[in-house]
C-alpha cells in the first residue's frame, strides 16, 4: 500500500485544496493517471499517480485544506505492504513529507519515571531554592520536558496548583433567536474564491484606486473589423475580437508610458521592462487571470489567438500558474457582458487596470451636426501611489487617439 | 534626512571631518584619483587636495607606518588597507608600534590614526578578499576594533574614530556597503566607541554578534517574532575592548545566549564574549552558550555553494534562534 501526499505546487505554496477526486476507491490506475485536482492561490492542478494500482481509500474529502506532504489517497500496488511505499513518490513532495527529525531524537519525554534533575540549568536551580520550589513539582515545557527559567518564573508567580483545569467555563452568549432573513443555501467559500476573496480585499484594502473615464469614438475601428472578421475567420479558425486591437493598443501606448506599466513595492518603484498584459477569463464561477506576455511584439492576429486560447484553457479549467505569472497591466472586457462603465480593482501588485466597456451606438455632435457613432468608454483604474492624474490622463488620451486613427489603411492585423 | 547606504555614510564621515579638521587626512593605495577601489574616497582628493587624499605605493607597511609618524607629530591620519585580507603585512607596525606609543613613551606619546579596511565574505571574492580578521587584533591592549552594522553606526563610529587619541582600527564589511540603507543623521554625529548597542529589545533569548550578522539576525528575529518568540539583538559595535557590562546586562535578562560571527568559530571574538558570561552569568543562564560561526577552514571558498556553507546566514541564524528558543 503506497500513500499519496499532497505535492508542493510551487514556490511557498504550504497548503493545498482538493477541489474534486477523478477517481474513487477500487478504481485501477496507471502511473501518472490524473487523481485529484487540487488548488492553490488561483491555480488548479492535477495531481498524478505516483505508480499504477488500485485506489484504496481517499484520505481527505473534496473541499478539504490540507498541508503539503500529508497523505491524501492510498493505492494498492499489489505489491504486499509497504514494499513500495513512497518510492515513487515525485521528489517534489517526498522532500516535503514525513516530518523526519534532522538530529537524533532523544527517547520520548514522557516517561513517568524519567529521573528529575538531570538537566537543571543553573537559573532554575538559583531561582528554586530562592524560592523553596520542589522541582519535582514543576512541569517542564523545555527540551525533554526540561522545566526553564520560564516555567520556573511562572511556578513562583502564580503558585502551585494553580492549572488551569476546571475553571468554569463562562456561559456563551444566548445564540440570536430571531433570524431577520429566512436563509438559503450555504455556500462554503473553499479554493479558487477564497483566493479571490483574499486577492480582491487586499488590492482594494492596500492600494489606493483613483478612476478616470474617456468616451472613445470607435466607429474607424467597427468598420475595419467588420471588413476583417470574416475573412479571419475562415483563414485562421478563430475570431479577430474588438478586445484584440484595445490590448494592442494598450500595449503600444504602455511602451510610451512605462509607468503604467510599474509595481509599488513599498520603499521603490519597480518599472517593468516587458510589457505583459494580464486578461480576466472567466470560467463558470471562478475568475482567472492569464498573461499575454510581450503582448507589445504581438500583432493584433498574434493578441486575438492568445486571447482565443486563453480563454479556451479557462473554461476548461486548465489554466496552469505558468499561464498566470508575470502580468504588469490588466485589459479587462467588460464590454463582453453588456457594461457601459466599470470601476476596476487593480490587479495587486500591478499599477493600473483599464476596463473596455461595450461598444453602443450613439448621437454624437460632429463640426454642429448630429451623427450616429460608435461609441465605447475606456475606464482606467490607477495607484495613486504610483501615479497621478495627469500621467494616467495622457496614457488614456493616447490609447483614445489611437483606437480612433485605427483603419483599413493605417492598421494592419498581421 | 535622506537615505544613504552604509558606503556613503563612511564617504560623509571622513568628508565631514575633513572639513572640519586640517590635520585629517587619508592616504592608502587607489584612495585620490581612483577614489579607492569601492569609492569610499570618491572625490576627496579633488575637493581637499593631493596632500590631504595620498595615494600610496603597495605597501600596506609603509602606509601604516607613515600614517604612525604622522599621526606621533600631531596629524590624524586616516589609513585605508585596500582589503583587511592585505592588512597582515602592516601587523608589525599595527601591533608593536601604533598599539605601544603611549604606554612605551609614559604617555608622553599618542597615536591618533584610524586604520580602516573592507573585510567579510559572501560577496564571491575567495580567499584574498572575503577574511574576518579582527580576532587577530582583538587581544592587544592600545588597539581598538570598531565594526559597525548600519550606515549610521558607521558614521558616527568613523567619526568618533577620527577624533580618538588612540589607534583605532576600523572594519566595514563590504557586503554591507551598498546592501544597507537608512536615515543617517547630518552634520557632526558620532556614536561612543566601546558602547555596544540593543538593536532589538526581548526576553526569550539573547542574540550576540556584530557586523553583517546583526542584519541577518535580525531579518531571522523578525522572522520569529510571528511565532510569537521575543528576541533580544545586542550589536557590539566595538570588538575590542568589549563592552562587558551591556553582555552581562542582556545575558542575564534572558538566560539564554546564541553568539553569533562571520569569522572561524575557534578562537574569534565571540569566544571572548562567551568567557565573559560564563564568568559573570553562571546562575542566571538557563541553557549552555550557543555559538553559529564559520567553520574552522582556512579560508573562504570560492565555489558559490561553498560559499554558502561558510557564511552565516539568516536561515542558518533562524535555526539556531529556534533551538535555543526550544532548549
Amino acid at each position: 500500500m503506497t500513500e499519496i501526499k499532497m505535492p508542493k505546487l510551487g514556490e511557498s505554496v504550504t497548503e493545498g485544496t482538493i477541489e474534486r477526486w477523478l477517481v474513487k476507491p477500487g478504481d485501477t490506475v496507471e502511473e501518472y493517471d490524473p487523481l485529484c485536482e487540487v488548488i492553490t492561490d488561483k491555480v488548479t492542478a492535477e495531481v498524478p499517480s505516483a505508480t499504477a494500482g488500485t485506489i484504496g481509500e481517499l484520505l481527505v474529502g473534496e473541499g478539504e485544506t490540507v498541508e503539503v506532504g500529508v497523505a491524501i489517497c492510498t493505492l494498492d500496488t499489489g505489491n504486499g505492504e509497504g514494499t513500495l511505499e513512497a518510492e515513487e513518490e515525485p521528489s517534489a513532495s517526498a522532500e516535503e513529507t514525513a516530518p523526519a527529525p534532522e538530529k537524533p531524537e532523544a527517547p520520548p519525554a514522557q516517561t513517568a519515571d524519567k529521573p528529575r534533575g538531570a538537566r537543571i540549568s543553573p537559573v532554575v536551580m538559583r531561582l528554586a531554592s530562592e524560592n523553596d520550589i520542589d522541582l519535582s513539582k514543576v512541569n517542564g515545557s523545555g527540551f525533554n520536558g526540561r522545566i526553564t527559567k520560564k516555567d520556573i518564573l511562572k511556578e513562583i508567580e502564580e503558585g502551585p496548583g494553580t492549572a488551569p483545569a476546571g475553571k468554569p467555563v463562562p456561559g456563551h452568549a444566548p445564540e440570536s433567536t430571531q433570524p431577520s432573513v429566512m436563509a438559503g443555501e450555504e455556500i462554503p467559500v473553499t479554493g479558487i474564491r477564497a483566493a479571490i476573496a483574499d486577492k480582491m480585499v487586499q488590492s482594494a484594502t492596500e492600494i489606493p484606486h483613483a478612476w478616470l473615464m474617456m468616451e472613445v469614438d470607435a466607429t474607424n475601428l467597427v468598420n475595419l473589423r467588420n471588413d476583417l472578421k470574416d475573412d479571419f475567420k475562415k483563414n485562421e479558425g478563430f475570431n479577430l475580437t474588438f478586445f484584440s486591437f484595445f490590448v494592442k493598443a494598450a500595449a503600444e501606448t504602455l511602451k510610451e508610458f512605462p509607468m503604467l506599466n510599474s509595481s509599488w513595492q513599498g520603499d521603490k518603484i519597480v518599472v517593468n521592462k516587458d510589457i505583459n498584459i494580464s486578461i480576466a477569463v472567466a470560467g463558470d464561477d471562478k475568475l482567472y487571470v492569464p498573461v499575454i506576455k510581450n503582448a507589445d511584439e504581438l500583432t493584433i492576429k498574434g493578441i486575438a489567438k492568445q486571447v482565443n486560447e486563453l480563454a479556451n484553457l479557462g473554461r476548461q479549467h486548465k489554466l496552469t500558474s505558468e499561464h498566470m505569472a508575470g502580468g504588469t497591466f490588466t485589459v479587462n472586457n467588460t464590454g463582453a457582458f453588456g457594461s457601459v462603465q466599470s470601476m476596476g480593482i487593480i490587479n495587486h501588485p500591478q499599477a493600473a487596470i483599464l476596463q473596455v466597456e461595450s461598444i453602443v451606438k450613439k448621437p454624437v455632435i460632429i463640426d454642429d451636426m448630429i451623427a450616429v457613432r460608435h461609441m465605447v468608454n475606456l475606464c482606467l483604474s490607477i495607484d495613486h501611489r504610483v501615479l497621478d492624474g495627469l500621467v494616467a490622463g495622457q496614457f488614456l488620451k493616447k490609447v483614445k487617439e489611437k483606437i480612433e486613427k485605427m483603419s483599413a489603411e493605417h492598421t494592419s492585423v498581421y | 534626512m535622506a537615505k544613504i547606504s552604509y558606503l556613503q555614510a563612511i564617504t560623509h564621515a571622513l568628508d565631514h571631518e575633513m572639513g572640519k579638521d586640517d590635520d585629517v587626512f587619508i592616504l592608502g593605495e587607489d584612495v585620490g584619483k581612483k577614489g579607492g577601489v569601492f569609492k569610499v574616497t570618491d572625490g576627496l582628493q579633488e575637493k581637499y587636495g593631493e596632500l590631504r587624499c595620498l595615494d600610496t605605493p603597495l605597501a600596506e607597511s609603509n602606509i601604516v607606518g607613515t600614517a604612525i609618524g604622522a599621526a606621533m607629530m600631531g596629524k590624524r591620519p586616516v589609513a585605508e588597507i585596500q582589503f583587511a585580507d592585505y592588512i597582515l603585512p602592516a601587523t608589525n607596525q599595527i601591533l608593536s608600534e601604533a598599539a605601544k606609543i603611549r604606554y612605551r613613551s609614559n604617555g608622553e606619546w599618542n597615536c591618533p590614526i584610524v586604520i580602516r579596511a573592507p573585510f567579510g565574505g559572501g560577496i564571491h571574492g575567495a580567499l584574498y578578499h572575503s577574511q574576518s580578521v579582527e580576532a587577530l587584533f582583538a587581544s592587544t591592549p592600545g588597539l581598538k576594533v570598531v565594526i559597525p552594522s548600519t550606515p549610521s553606526d558607521a558614521k558616527g563610529l568613523l567619526i568618533s574614530a577620527i577624533r580618538d587619541n588612540d589607534p583605532v582600527l576600523f572594519f566595514e564589511h563590504k557586503k554591507a556597503y551598498r546592501l544597507l540603507k537608512e536615515e543617517v543623521p547630518e552634520g557632526d554625529y558620532t556614536v561612543p566607541i566601546g558602547k555596544a548597542d540593543v538593536k532589538r529589545t526581548g526576553e526569550d533569548i539573547t542574540v550576540i554578534t556584530y557586523g553583517l550578522c546583526v542584519n541577518y539576525s535580525l531579518q531571522a528575529a523578525e522572522r520569529l517574532s510571528k511565532d510569537g518568540h521575543d528576541i533580544e539583538i545586542l550589536d557590539l559595535r566595538t570588538v575590542y575592548p568589549l563592552d562587558k557590562e551591556s553582555i552581562i546586562e542582556s545575558a542575564s535578562k534572558t538566560g539564554k545566549v546564541l553568539l553569533v560571527t562571520e569569522d572561524n568559530l575557534e578562537g574569534s571574538v565571540m569566544s571572548e564574549v562567551s568567557a565573559i558570561i560564563a564568568e559573570n552569568c553562571l546562575y542566571d543562564l538557563d541553557a549552555p552558550v550557543m555559538r553559529l560561526a564559520g567553520p574552522d577552514v582556512p579560508a573562504m571558498p570560492y565555489s558559490p555553494l561553498m560559499e554558502d556553507y561558510f557564511m552565516v546566514n539568516p536561515d542558518k541564524i533562524e535555526e539556531k534562534m529556534l533551538e535555543l528558543l526550544e532548549h
